[in-house]
């Protein structure tokens, strides 16, 4: 690596470590979220510019940390320059910056509170799907856009629009720096969440695909999922989400085989489940159940937590699995969900219970786009022995599956169904 | 990528300050709640433990007294972090605590990664520090 690319590593790298730090601070003394944000990347930008030629100092969290300072009193400065032409004199602008609360001072007995507002803010409804994903994985995990873009694959023009956008939504909404309390604190959890799961996902859709950034995605949401376990220990459903995250990343290793293609769950290795991670999640689980979690990501969780438990296909509590995606489908009315349902359905009654349900999914038109559901049935017809239907169903499924790898799997079981078809 | 810190000092003598435990409680605090400190801890003298050894096909047990060892273990914690630099640039930060707050100490923190099962993942984010 030429020293040049050596040395902006380990400046991203340190000032990464430090971004907690200086948003929390920064957004403490500007009481601006995303102003915060704009300084604490100015810092990077400073160091990346600076350090090259005068080495890393010494102590760079605190010379991150007093230009990153410098710059937001500047800024102070200057709007307190243009109300003062709105009648506020020189000299309390004066008193006030030396009044000003020493951040950091400040911080000691705060920080959870300014996390939590870091992650209220960039998650806020009022902003796209999208636009909070990338909000928070600037905000929270201190991503930069080029990362965010490369994990989602987007050009860096599309995504910096995208954070400079929803930083003016949250600005004139007037909405950079507030926490929700009380009740609203629960609704507005289910807006981060959202977010978390979504970036997770997105993560784990991808998990060792073509580009290797997108993986990296599973481990900012679960870094996320902690920050909020840590942040609001009181709420089921921040225990609930990281126990899916944690629960599902579990089988990280054994989703693919050597030649990268997926594995499904009943035929994965699962000496390879992480077993470590399957008890954090388990913890998690608990913790969400002692808290009277049976909320969307709960009830996924303990989905997932019968697999994690279970040593085969055939030690799989599947009517368990069938009734919590009963409760799960009265929470949320969702053809997905119905699916699952028919998978388990047909694992604990046959294939034949299961083919049933996903007839009717089919018959109503909600999910004909989806490769999973052309998939499953597929998998049904097999099972059957109505072999030419399941090929035209696997084909099918290829056809819609947006993955490359997903689909080789598909046609390598649309031959395997015409195999079996032929005398 | 998961890193375990152990601090050795070869002062065992040397106990942490009032100012120094406040800082590094302040700086564990943190990295908890920005979800990358999984666990930490100090260790007690080898007094309150004891050592199982096998030498030449035997089992023995130490349970005491102990010769003082030349490099005593204080203590531990385990960070989720990146990749290695980060992980190299967050131990700076907690030794540079040390040097603040505990006067004519030394030590060493010493940086280990996990090691992984399963096919080699990928940990490194790598991307050029393009700040934007």
């Amino acid at each position: 690596m030429p020293p040049q690319a050596e040395i902006e590593r380990l400046i991203l790298a340190t000032w990464r470590v430090e971004q907690p730090r200086l948003m929390t601070s920064l957004s403490r003394m500007l009481r601006d979220v995303p102003v915060a944000e704009d300084f604490t990347q100015d810092a990077l930008v400073a160091a990346l510019q600076h350090w090259p030629s005068t080495g890393v100092p010494d102590n760079p969290g605190a010379w991150l940390m007093a230009t990153a300072k410098r710059r937001a009193f500047d800024h102070l400065r200057q709007r307190r320059m243009i109300a003062r032409k709105h009648g506020l004199i020189a000299g309390d602008m004066e008193r006030e910056q030396q009044a000003m609360p020493d951040p950091d001072a400040a911080l000691d007995d705060e920080i959870g509170d300014e996390m939590l507002r870091l992650v209220f803010t960039a998650c806020h409804p009022l902003l796209s799907r999208e636009a909070r994903a990338a909000l928070a994985l600037r905000m929270i995990c201190g991503l930069t856009t080029a990362e965010i873009a490369r994990a989602f694959l987007l050009s860096d023009a599309t995504v910096a629009q995208r954070i400079v956008r929803a930083k003016r939504t949250l600005s004139e909404a007037g909405l950079h720096y507030e926490t929700p309390r009380g009740e609203q604190l629960s609704v507005r959890l289910a807006s981060v969440c959202e977010v978390v799961y979504l970036v997770f996902n997105e993560g784990y859709v991808a998990a060792h695909g073509d580009d290797w950034h997108r993986p990296q995605l599973c481990n900012e949401a679960l870094r996320m999922g902690r920050v909020l376990t840590a942040l609001a220990p009181q709420q089921p459903e921040t225990h609930g989400l990281l126990a899916l995250m944690e629960l599902n990343a579990s089988r990280m290793a054994a989703r693919v085989d050597a030649r990268g293609a997926p594995v499904l769950l009943m035929d994965q290795n699962r000496a390879l489940w992480d077993q470590l991670q399957i008890s954090r999640g388990l913890r998690a689980l608990a913790r969400a159940r002692a808290l009277g979690g049976t909320g969307f990501y709960a009830l996924q969780a303990a989905i997932v937590a019968c697999h994690a438990q279970a040593r085969g296909r055939e030690d799989t509590d599947w009517r368990r699995i069938a009734a919590l995606y009963d409760e799960l489908a009265r929470l949320v009315s969702s053809p997905v969900i119905e699916l699952n349902r028919a998978v388990a359905i047909g694992m604990a009654e046959g294939a034949g219970a299961g083919l049933a349900i996903v007839e009717r999914i089919a018959e109503s038109g909600a999910l004909n786009t989806y490769h999973l559901l052309s998939s499953v049935r597929g998998d049904f017809l097999f099972k059957l022995g109505r072999h030419c239907e399941a090929r035209a169903a696997f084909e099918q499924a290829a056809g819609l599956a947006g993955n490359r790898r997903e689909a080789e799997f598909l046609l390598r079981r649309a031959a395997e169904a015409a195999a079996a078809a032929s005398p | 990528m998961r890193f375990m810190y152990i601090v050795t000092s070869p002062q065992p003598q040397i106990g942490p300050t009032p100012a120094l435990l406040e800082a590094v409680g302040k700086l564990a605090e943190r990295e908890i709640k920005a979800g990358r400190m999984l666990d930490t801890g100090g260790l007690m003298p080898l007094a309150a433990g004891a050592q199982v050894h096998i030498a030449d096909g035997k089992l023995s047990v130490t349970d005491g007294p102990f010769v003082e060892a030349k490099e005593v273990i204080g203590g531990y914690a385990i960070f989720e972090l990146r990749d290695r630099d980060e992980a190299l640039a967050m131990a700076r930060e907690f030794m540079q605590l040390h040097l603040e707050h505990l006067p004519g100490w030394n030590g060493t923190c010493e940086v280990r990664a996990f090691a992984t099962q399963g096919p080699p993942q990928v940990h490194d984010i790598g991307c050029n520090a393009a700040a934007g």
